[in-house]
Parts: structure tokens; C-alpha cells; sequence
């Protein structure tokens, strides 16, 4: 069992955990993921590692509830345990493998929406703590979704917040900040996009045109993680790749996202039943249309 | 009776078992069992030992399954293999100890396997476990994978006094057991976890969710954790796909998503979260074992099954009973076809497959005659799912993160067959990621030759 040791709410429906699992915290680098399982009957989770801690022997994740195992997952508390842990798995972020003194003179832009802000923080405070500069646009669809502005703060060197409906910081979304940005006159050559798949589509789109080049962490449906299932294959540069082992992190400028945005659906009704299933227990009697309770 | 044929064993009815998952096959009661042990010759050159890759003493235990010596039966099974309730099911007997039985040269092999199974099934019903070491040696031997050879190699070496833990890197032991063979073959609450727990039972303890190579490296293991040897069993690997056009369209899903998602997860009961989908018409492209479960997993899950094959039912490669099964529970066979490419409906979705008509052309220089395109032969076959069952290559997670450690051109890591030994001082590897997909009984053997290597490695280092 996996312990949890700290948890807080960081926006609607979003959570943070610092879980206690001592071989993956102390084996964890920035742009891993881990496979979380809440018991028997759960499902296998993907989430990225958001931050590690191999002394206290803790991994912290960030958890929204969108499915019937994540909507469980939210609801346990301090002290209360998680029943499967496991990683680090996937590849660590490339930057950290690079030279250092290379890296410090890379302009590099750290993109972030909704969850995705959570893995770039890890990778983030580690440029920071290894003295390379790098700049953050992080955003979400509104304030109240917003998370980890402040621990950003402490470690970008600028921090650049934006909103969909403009409640909070810039009025656009993270696409709009770099254009902006680069018409002011800012250049960047590197570049980190790590959120929903058609968010980190748009925002290649735009860097191909810029000519930034570009990583992208990609989050799609796994079920064992280590290559064993074939669930999560993507195209990337015209060739099958596995997120769980080649990936998760990919050159964003040759993954072919509309595919990827398809296959993330594969499962979506059944997931929507799942959740149903959870939501109404004895009281859903079909109806719905969806999730055959009625055949 | 005249000796020359088998007691029959009791099954579920096809048209009951293609749609539940409970297990197909009964097995024997006590009398049954006792009256088919009696048409053992009890031969002195005993030629179905030769065909058993654990060496099991087959006449001895049939000998005292005859006289209703059910406990002795199964201390003699144990003293060679850690899985007997597996083997009995799963087992290619008739290419393996019945294939070589003399009573099959007249009339049907004696039934090994079913009694093999029955005596498991007794000793588990009547609480008897296999016999633990009277002493600890104080050497400890880390095990990769809690399949089939990680358990056979970890039972072997705790009986012989180690301390042996077994890595494993999903959530529950037993690996291929538990992911790919699914229930209706090999219960696994009744079956995989009460053999894991006789494992366990010597003293194995097993670490779940740890994946070496990425939560800890072997090196690590062997340098910090203070384990002496090593066994690697970690299974076959990557899924194959063909590719062809549309192969990652929603709805195409290697056998080991499909078998995974049902086995392990349990997508088929409703009170598990994993979701799984067939719809109406699956097709289910190869002709192994695997074929077959994916194929009989989905027809139980309601779907019309198609099994697409490129070669004709003699070359089939799955057991001959699991090819009558799959028939008798109404998956249908189309042979002599290939896909050459996956359709889609607009919006992503498996609509169907376009097929191409084989014939078996000379034979190559393997021997074997291989599958020819007959021009101008193609149509389409709708469907809602494509499930791909074509093997596996080697996963690189071990081989690419231990120093020292030789991978052959196929990827699969390099060990001796007698031994185990890879290219690494205290490395033993064997099963699937040695000799690329094979069977649950090679893997035990391959388990059990390198508990024995490992045996000599420590205690010639002792001395």
C-alpha cells in the first residue's frame, strides 16, 4: 500500500497528493509518469510525476476527477492509501541529459495548460536549481482552474498567466502570450509544451511557424505502461512509437495529433458508463442511452 | 473398457460456456481420475518423462493417483513443478508427455494432464502445500517477473534454502498467467493465486509494482540491494502489429491490450472500472494460442468472431484443443486470408477489413510452406474491432539498462539453455525474453535449469 501523506485542493475537482512509494521517489526524474491504481476493482491511471522527494521517500501527483477511478481517487484522504504505485516509467525530459553550460545558453519557454502545469513545475525547478533561465506561459480555461501559480513564481525567471475568459492575468490562451511575446520582440529556441493534446497541437502549430523547436509530453490511453499493451502507439514522424517507453516526451512538430486526439475517445462512452455506473449506483436503470443499462 | 480409450472429461456445454467466462473444462473426480490412472503401463523406460520439460515423475504419481494416494501423487509433482494446477491446464500435452505415451500408439495417450490437474486441484481443496526448506542458506537471489519461470526459478531455489524475492511489475503476481490466459482456461482467484501463494508459502517473498530497469536497475540490485544472482524472466514483450494502412484506427488493439484489459483488469465484471469494447463483429487476425483466447474473450463478451489467418488449419499454431474449443463455441475460422487494410468510417472508427485470399505456395527453406497472395482475390469483411494477435519482440527495458548484459540480433537476451547463464557474471535469464513467445511449460523449464545454475554459481562461490 502507498500512503498518502499531504493532500490539497488546488482548483474544482483538482488535487494534489505527496504519495509515499520510496523506490519511485528515489528513482524519479523530471518528465516520468507513474501508473496509480486506488484498489482491486480501480482502474491503472497514467499521471505524470508532478515533484519527487527521494529523502522522505515521496512522490507528489496531481489528480482531477474525470473518470470513475479518478473520482474515487479524489476522494481519499491523508493517511489513507493508494493500493498500486508504480514507476518512474517513460523516459526522463531530454533537458536534463544536455550540458548545462549548452542549456544556460538556450532561451527556453516552458508552456503549460490546465494539468499540464503540474509536470512542467518538476522539470521548471530543476532549471532553476541547476541556474539555467527559462520562461513559463502557464494558463487555464479560468481563474479558478488556475494551480501552481505561486510555486511557479519562485522559479521561472518570467512568469507569464493566462485565462481563456480573461478572469485572471492575460485574456487569451498560451498561443496568444507567445505571439504576443514574439512580436514584442522576445526570442526563444526551445521550447516545452505539456497540456491537453489540442492545446499542444496549436501551440506546435504556431512554433513550427516561429521556428521554435519543440517538445511535447503526450498523455494517451495506457494500460500497463510498460510496453507490454500497445494502447498508447502514436505516430510521430511517420512511425509507430509507444508512449509508455519511447515516450511520453516527443518532438512536437512530428507527432500527428489529430490521430492521437481521435484515439484518446476510443474508450469515451465506456468511461462515461463507468462513471454513471459510479455516480448513480443502484438508482441508474438505463435510459440514458448510453450505457445499455436498458437492453 | 478396454484401456484403449480415455475416460472423457466433463465440460461445460458450448452453447452455456460462450457466454460466461467460468472454466470450460471440469476436470476428473476422484473415481475418474483413479480409473484413468489405471490404464498407466507404468513404464519402466518411461517415455512421457522425456517429453516433459520439468521431468516430472509421471509414472510415480500416476501410480499413486491409482491407488487413491492423492497427497503422495502431489508431494512427487511438487518435488519438479511449482505450477501444477497451471500445467495441467495450459500444457501442450498432447506434443509433450502424451505425445509420447505408449498407449497412444494404439489408442489415446493416458489423459497425463487432466490427472496432473486433478491432483493439484485435490491438494489445494484438501489445504496441502508443497514442503518448505528445513534451512536458509543466507544467500539471496533476486527474481524479474512472477510468470511462469520467475516462479518455477523461485520455488526451485527456496526449497534449496534461499532467500529469494521476486520483482514484479504490474500489481498482481503470476504475469502471463494472470494478464493472457483468461479465465474460462485458468481461473485465476482459484487457480494462479492459490499456485502463487504455495510459491509464496516456501518463503518467496514478491514484490509487486517495482519495474526493473526503471524503478531499480539490476546493477543496483546486485550492487546496493545485496542480491548474489539474478534471474531475469520477464516475459515476451512488445506487441507486434502488421503495419498496414488504417492499423491505428479506434477499435484496432493487440491481443495483449484485449487479453489485459479482460484477464487482469477484469473489464468484463461490472464492478471493475477497466473498460474494455467489442461490438458486434470482432476479427481477430493469427492463429496461436493467443488468437484463440482473444478470440473465444470476445465472442463471450457477445461479439461475432472472425479468426483471419494467413495459412491453412494444419499450420495453425495454436493446440489442436483449443482450436476444437474455439470451433465449438461458434468462432469462426477464415483461413488462407490476410488483411491488407484496415477501413475506417470518417470519423476514425474500424469499419471492416479489406482481406486477400492466400494459397500455400513451394515450401521455403524452413520447410514450411509459405503463404502466397492469389491476385485479384480481395474483398471486404465489415467488422467493429480488429484485434491483432501476431507475437511479440523483446522489450528493451532490462536488456538497455544493465551493463554487461548481451542481447542476440531477435533482441532476446542471450543465455545458455542448460544454465541459464547470460553474458553477465550472476545473470541467469530464461523463458520468453530469452527465446522470444513460447509456452508456459518451456518457461518453467527454462526457470528450473537456471535455479540449478544459479545453485552451482553461489555454491561454488561458497566453497
Amino acid at each position: 500500500m502507498y500512503p498518502i501523506v499531504r493532500k490539497k485542493k488546488l482548483a474544482d475537482k483538482i488535487y494534489l497528493m505527496d504519495v509515499k512509494a520510496e523506490r519511485v521517489a528515489k528513482a524519479a526524474l523530471p518528465g516520468q509518469f507513474v501508473i496509480v491504481k486506488i484498489d482491486e476493482t480501480g482502474e491503472r491511471i497514467p499521471l505524470t510525476i508532478c515533484d519527487y522527494d527521494a529523502s522522505a521517500g515521496t512522490v507528489t501527483i496531481v489528480i482531477q476527477a474525470i473518470g470513475a477511478s479518478t473520482e474515487r481517487m479524489v476522494e481519499l484522504e491523508e493517511g489513507e492509501a493508494f493500493q498500486d504505485f508504480v514507476g518512474p516509467l517513460g523516459c526522463a525530459s531530454d533537458l536534463i541529459y544536455e550540458d548545462i553550460e549548452e542549456l544556460k545558453k538556450k532561451k527556453i519557454v516552458f508552456i503549460a495548460g490546465g494539468l499540464g502545469t503540474a509536470p512542467v513545475y518538476p522539470q521548471v525547478k530543476w532549471l532553476h536549481e541547476h541556474g539555467v533561465d527559462c520562461d513559463v506561459i502557464m494558463g487555464a480555461r479560468t481563474k479558478d482552474l488556475l494551480i501552481y501559480v505561486d510555486e511557479m513564481k519562485a522559479v521561472a525567471t518570467n512568469l507569464y498567466v493566462t485565462t481563456d475568459d480573461g478572469s485572471y492575468g492575460f485574456h487569451g490562451m498560451g498561443t496568444n502570450q507567445l505571439q504576443e511575446l514574439w512580436d514584442q520582440g522576445v526570442r526563444y529556441d526551445h521550447c516545452v509544451a505539456i497540456g491537453p493534446m489540442i492545446m499542444m497541437k496549436f501551440v506546435c502549430k504556431l512554433t513550427k511557424e516561429l521556428g521554435i523547436h519543440t517538445i511535447v509530453s503526450m498523455n494517451p490511453i495506457m494500460v500497463d505502461g510498460t510496453g507490454m499493451c500497445g494502447a498508447c502507439r502514436l505516430m510521430v514522424g511517420g512511425e509507430v512509437k509507444f508512449a509508455c517507453v519511447d515516450g511520453p516526451e516527443f518532438d512536437g512538430h512530428l507527432v500527428d495529433f489529430d490521430q492521437a486526439m481521435k484515439r484518446q475517445a476510443q474508450y469515451k462512452t465506456e468511461e462515461g458508463r463507468a462513471l454513471l455506473r459510479l455516480q448513480e449506483g443502484d438508482t441508474h436503470h438505463g435510459g440514458c442511452g448510453n450505457c445499455g443499462g436498458d437492453r | 473398457m478396454d484401456g484403449m480409450t480415455r475416460v472423457p472429461v466433463r465440460e461445460q456445454e458450448p452453447q452455456v460456456r460462450a457466454a460466461n467466462f467460468e472454466e470450460v473444462c471440469l476436470g476428473y473426480n476422484e473415481k475418474e481420475a483413479m480409473e484413468e490412472a489405471a490404464r498407466c503401463l507404468n513404464c519402466k523406460n518411461a517415455q512421457c518423462m522425456k517429453g516433459c520439460p520439468v521431468s516430472i515423475d509421471i509414472p510415480a504419481f500416476i501410480a499413486q493417483v491409482k491407488e487413491g494416494n492423492f497427497e503422495e501423487a502431489y508431494q512427487i509433482i511438487s518435488e519438479s513443478s511449482a505450477l501444477p494446477a497451471v500445467c495441467g491446464r495450459v500444457c501442450p500435452q498432447e506434443s509433450q508427455c502424451e505425445g509420447k505415451c505408449i498407449r497412444g500408439i494404439k489408442g489415446d495417450p493416458v489423459a497425463i494432464g487432466k490427472l496432473e490437474r486433478f491432483v493439484a486441484d485435490w491438494a489445494r481443496e484438501h489445504g496441502i502445500q508443497p514442503k518448505k526448506a528445513e534451512k536458509m542458506n543466507g544467500h539471496k537471489v533476486a527474481v524479474i517477473g512472477s510468470g511462469p519461470a520467475g516462479l518455477t526459478c523461485a520455488g526451485d531455489l527456496a526449497k534449496l534454502g534461499y532467500e529469494v524475492t521476486i520483482f514484479e511489475a504490474l500489481h498482481e503476481a503470476g504475469g502471463v498467467l494472470v494478464y493472457g490466459i483468461p479465465e474460462f482456461r485458468l481461473p485465476k482467484k482459484e487457480v494462479v493465486a492459490a499456485e502463487v501463494e504455495n510459491v509464496r508459502s516456501l518463503g518467496v517473498k514478491i514484490e509487486t509494482n517495482v519495474v526493473i530497469g526503471k524503478s531499480v536497475t539490476i546493477d543496483e540490485l546486485m550492487e546496493k540491494e545485496g542480491f548474489e544472482a539474478v534471474f531475469i524472466g520477464s516475459g515476451a514483450g512488445l506487441p507486434r502489429f502488421m503495419g498496414i494502412p488504417g492499423e491505428q484506427a479506434m477499435g484496432v488493439f493487440s491481443a495483449n491490450e484485449f487479453l489485459t484489459r479482460n484477464n487482469l483488469m477484469k473489464a468484463f465484471r461490472e464492478d471493475y472500472d477497466t473498460v474494455i469494447r467489442t461490438g458486434q463483429k470482432v476479427i481477430v487476425v493469427g492463429g496461436g494460442n493467443v488468437a484463440m483466447d482473444a478470440a473465444r474473450t470476445a465472442k463471450r463478451l457477445g461479439a461475432e468472431v472472425h479468426i483471419v489467418y494467413r495459412r491453412g488449419e494444419e499450420e495453425l499454431p495454436a493446440r489442436r484443443e483449443e482450436i476444437h474449443h474455439a470451433k465449438e463455441e461458434g468462432i469462426i475460422f477464415d483461413l488462407l486470408q490476410n488483411p491488407v487494410e484496415i477501413l475506417t468510417t470518417e470519423d476514425g472508427w474500424v469499419k471492416g477489413c479489406r482481406i486477400i485470399k492466400m494459397e500455400l505456395g513451394e515450401p521455403d527453406e524452413s520447410g514450411r510452406r509459405s503463404p502466397v497472395e492469389i491476385p485479384g482475390s480481395e474483398y471486404e469483411m465489415e467488422a467493429d474491432t480488429v484485434i491483432m494477435s501476431l507475437g511479440t519482440s523483446p522489450n528493451p527495458l532490462i536488456s538497455s539498462t544493465t551493463k554487461g548484459l548481451d542481447i542476440n540480433r531477435r533482441k532476446c537476451i542471450v543465455a545458455e539453455e542448460e544454465t541459464g547463464a547470460t553474458s553477465k557474471e550472476g545473470v541467469y535469464a530464461g523463458g520468453d525474453a530469452v527465446t522470444g513467445a513460447a509456452t508456459v511449460i518451456l518457461a518453467m523449464g527454462a526457470g528450473k535449469a537456471a535455479a540449478q545454475g544459479i545453485h552451482e554459481f553461489l555454491s561454488g562461490k561458497n566453497a
